[in-house]
């Protein structure tokens, strides 16, 4: 079977991680923030393991570091999510436009 | 460590802790335990060093017919590099251990002076805590065997006779006293540091027998390339000895630094006492004699102009002394002028067995000194207390009154007159025969001096006892004083009989025991000019009369200067109010305000602008520094690819 090539999947993640960067800046929705940022991190996984497959099949590093990162991520997200929970009781609404009151 | 050491450790220990324990606990215990656990501690440490003297004179101070110094302790505490350290040690010689027992001895008998004469006073604890730490201060100073180690102590004198001069904080003139004392015997340690620092580095040690050793023997190295630079016809040892020596003015009053002396009588007389005669002042002299053999064979210049300050100030002081009227003031003077025959004393001394007479002399007065001036002081804090005033002309025929007082103190005058067989006639008298055979022209000046000075004492002494009949009535004002008169009565059983100790077999500049002269033709002139005094006093005060305003009337213009003690007080506050502060002061404060302030204001402007200005920047939106983080990541990402593709 014809392996699919390189450029094919590092598309695949170009595209993933425009889409996090683009949906952070658009959306005013913590939990859509949130989320875009996990699209960032999940297309960062897609390159590592890619990498690890493409140019180094006898080594395991890129797969270890995709699971580091998916740890990291998951502790992320709990903490995040705490966070936007506090915000929510203290403004009674999650759009990042309203909860700028941490300035000069 | 014998024995002897563990005792003179404990003379250093046992006031500091009774400093710690009163200070910290005084609230919490009576008066009356505060006096007697001060008072007690200072018996102990008093018979301590009566052991440790014992021991030292002796048992083990004596080392191939000499008395050597002898370290009880050496604790090396700062090194500065393999040849300069700072090392705080106790060292036993002749006249540290003397110095040990006579303020030991005369502090105990202030503490159990003070405990009727403070009896009822509010801080009662605190000025035992107080008395404690003067007393430890000064036993720090000397019993040190480092320059350094000394300059500590000192400057620890100084702080607490600051405390004890201004134990009346609520008195004005207390509080000016205390600050005169502090700031005029600062400005004279700043002369002591400098001192300090050129010895230490010419000798490159601060240990005083090895700086001794160095600056002493003729083939040393540090000598000759510490006396080649002179600087003004004196070389530089000579200036680093007189910067010593001011220090050493500064704390023993001499001309022109005595102004603090007489307004630090506004401390408790007991205090008066303890500062005057067995402690602060000496400080001075004390100095002048451990660096003696450096002075006296390396720089017999600078040792000359010792004696001339010396015997300046103890004619100067005398002759104000014969003015004033408030009777502390009197004996403020009479202490500068004793002082000052210590001081030239050991200004006309010269190395050498029979040279170095002076020396043991000043050595000996101090020693005798001690023992009359604080009789003098206590039995006239007795007369204030009785009478509740210091002036001359609230007193007079007390000797009915107060026999007790009566008696002591006319002891104490006639020792200090120098009255045959009390103890100031043997070291006035060796002072003088030291004087006559080094310097003839301060000879007649001593002379001069010892008169008035027997003129001023019985001038107070029939002044207060005499002159005209009680007013107070006929009670005993003595019931009752036990805890003031004993000390009265210690203190005239030692100015009597304190001369008829051997003193040149014990201490001598080199400490090899040696006789003092005496010669019973040459006391004729010296107890001559005191009879004279004596006598003339008499004339004057033994009865109300007009005598003494013809005789003031008759010196005229005279009488007035140094009835306002020769203006002197008046010509420092002339050049610090007039001269330094507009001169000095003024320009340093402009200076301050406007270019200091300035700068730093200057400073804080900018900073407070341009955060003014770029504080939008932080606009507590999580988009937008997302972004700017965005936008350094890129241009990051390019200048790599434009780099490295």
């Amino acid at each position: 079977m014809e392996q699919v090539p390189l450029s094919h999947v590092l598309i695949l993640s170009s595209c993933l991680f425009f889409l996090g960067i683009y949906g952070f800046f658009s959306r005013r929705n913590m939990i859509t923030m949130l989320m875009s940022i996990e699209l960032i991190l999940n297309s960062i996984n897609i390159n590592f393991i890619a990498f690890n497959k493409y140019l180094y099949p006898h080594q395991l590093e890129g797969v270890f570091f995709t699971l580091f990162i998916i740890t990291v991520a998951a502790a992320e997200v709990s903490l995040a999510i705490a966070i936007i929970i506090n915000l929510y009781r203290k403004f009674n609404t999650i759009d990042v436009e309203d909860t700028n009151t941490m300035k000069f | 460590m014998s024995t002897y050491d563990i005792a003179a450790l404990l003379i250093l220990l046992l006031p500091i802790l009774s400093f710690a324990g009163l200070s910290f606990l005084g609230k919490r215990i009576t008066p009356c335990t505060a006096g007697i656990v001060g008072t007690t501690v200072l018996f102990v440490a008093a018979g301590l060093a009566l052991f440790t003297a014992y021991g030292y004179f002796f048992q083990f101070g004596e080392v191939a017919g000499a008395y050597a110094h002898h370290t009880s302790l050496e604790i090396n505490w700062l090194q500065f590099n393999e040849n300069l350290s700072i090392n705080l040690s106790i060292i036993l010689d002749p006249i540290s251990v003397m110095m040990l027992v006579v303020i030991t001895v005369i502090s105990a008998m202030v503490h159990l002076y003070s405990f009727k004469y403070m009896h009822g006073e509010e801080r009662f604890a605190t000025y035992y805590a107080y008395l404690a730490l003067f007393t430890f201060s000064m036993l720090g100073l000397v019993v040190s065997g480092n320059l350094f180690q000394m300059y500590i102590f000192w400057e620890l004198v100084g702080v607490s006779s600051f405390l004890l001069i201004g134990f009346y904080f609520t008195k004005p003139s207390a509080i000016a006293a205390a600050k005169k004392a502090f700031i005029v015997t600062r400005f004279a340690d700043l002369g002591f540091l400098l001192g300090i620092l050129m010895l230490s580095y010419g000798a490159e040690t601060l240990d005083f027998f090895v700086l001794i050793e160095r600056l002493t023997q003729p083939d040393s190295v540090y000598l000759a390339s510490f006396t080649a630079t002179s600087f003004m016809g004196l070389s530089a040892l000579s200036w680093g000895l007189l910067l010593v020596f001011t220090g050493g003015a500064g704390k023993s009053a001499m001309f022109p630094l005595h102004i603090w002396l007489p307004d630090a009588m506004e401390g408790p007389t007991p205090v008066s006492a303890l500062i005057h005669a067995a402690t602060m002042v000496v400080a001075g002299v004390y100095l002048v004699a451990r660096l003696f053999p450096v002075f006296a064979i390396s720089a017999p210049d600078a040792l000359a102009i010792v004696g001339y300050i010396g015997v300046f100030t103890a004619l100067f002081a005398a002759v104000i002394a014969c003015t004033q009227t408030d009777i502390k003031r009197v004996l403020a003077y009479s202490t500068i002028s004793q002082i000052a025959f210590m001081m030239f004393a050991l200004g006309v001394a010269g190395w050498g067995e029979e040279k170095a007479e002076g020396f043991t002399a000043s050595m000996f007065h101090l020693f005798t000194h001690a023992f009359f001036k604080a009789l003098l002081f206590l039995g006239a804090g007795a007369v204030i207390h009785a009478v509740h005033s210091n002036e001359m002309k609230d007193m007079g025929g007390l000797r009915k009154s107060m026999p007790i007082t009566h008696i002591t103190f006319l002891i104490a005058c006639l020792a200090i007159a120098g009255v045959p067989l009390l103890s100031g006639f043997f070291s006035k008298e060796a002072i003088l025969n030291a004087a006559y055979h080094g310097n003839p022209m301060i000879f007649y000046v001593a002379l001069l001096t010892s008169g008035l000075t027997a003129f001023y004492m019985f001038r107070l002494y029939f002044r207060i006892f005499w002159y005209k009949a009680d007013e107070h009535g006929h009670h005993n004002h003595e019931k009752g004083m036990w805890a003031m008169n004993l000390p009265l009565i210690i203190l005239a059983i030692g100015a009597a009989f304190t001369g008829y100790i051997p003193f040149g077999d014990f201490v001598s500049a080199d400490g090899k025991p040696f006789e003092l002269p005496f010669h019973l033709t040459f006391s004729i002139a010296p107890v001559l000019a005191g009879v004279i005094g004596i006598g003339i006093a008499w004339m004057m005060y033994s009865k109300q009369n007009s005598n003494p305003d013809k005789v003031s009337a008759s010196f005229g213009r005279f009488y007035n200067w140094a009835y306002h003690k020769f203006y002197i007080d008046e010509i420092y506050l002339f050049v610090t109010k007039k001269v330094l502060f507009n001169l000095v002061g003024r320009p340093a404060a402009w200076f301050d305000k406007n270019v200091v302030d300035g700068m730093i204001n200057g400073y804080a402007s900018i900073t407070s602008t341009t955060s003014e200005a770029i504080k939008g920047m932080q606009s507590g939106r999580l988009q937008t520094y997302t972004l700017f983080f965005l936008g350094g990541v890129l241009v990051v990402a390019i200048l790599l690819i434009v780099n490295f593709i």
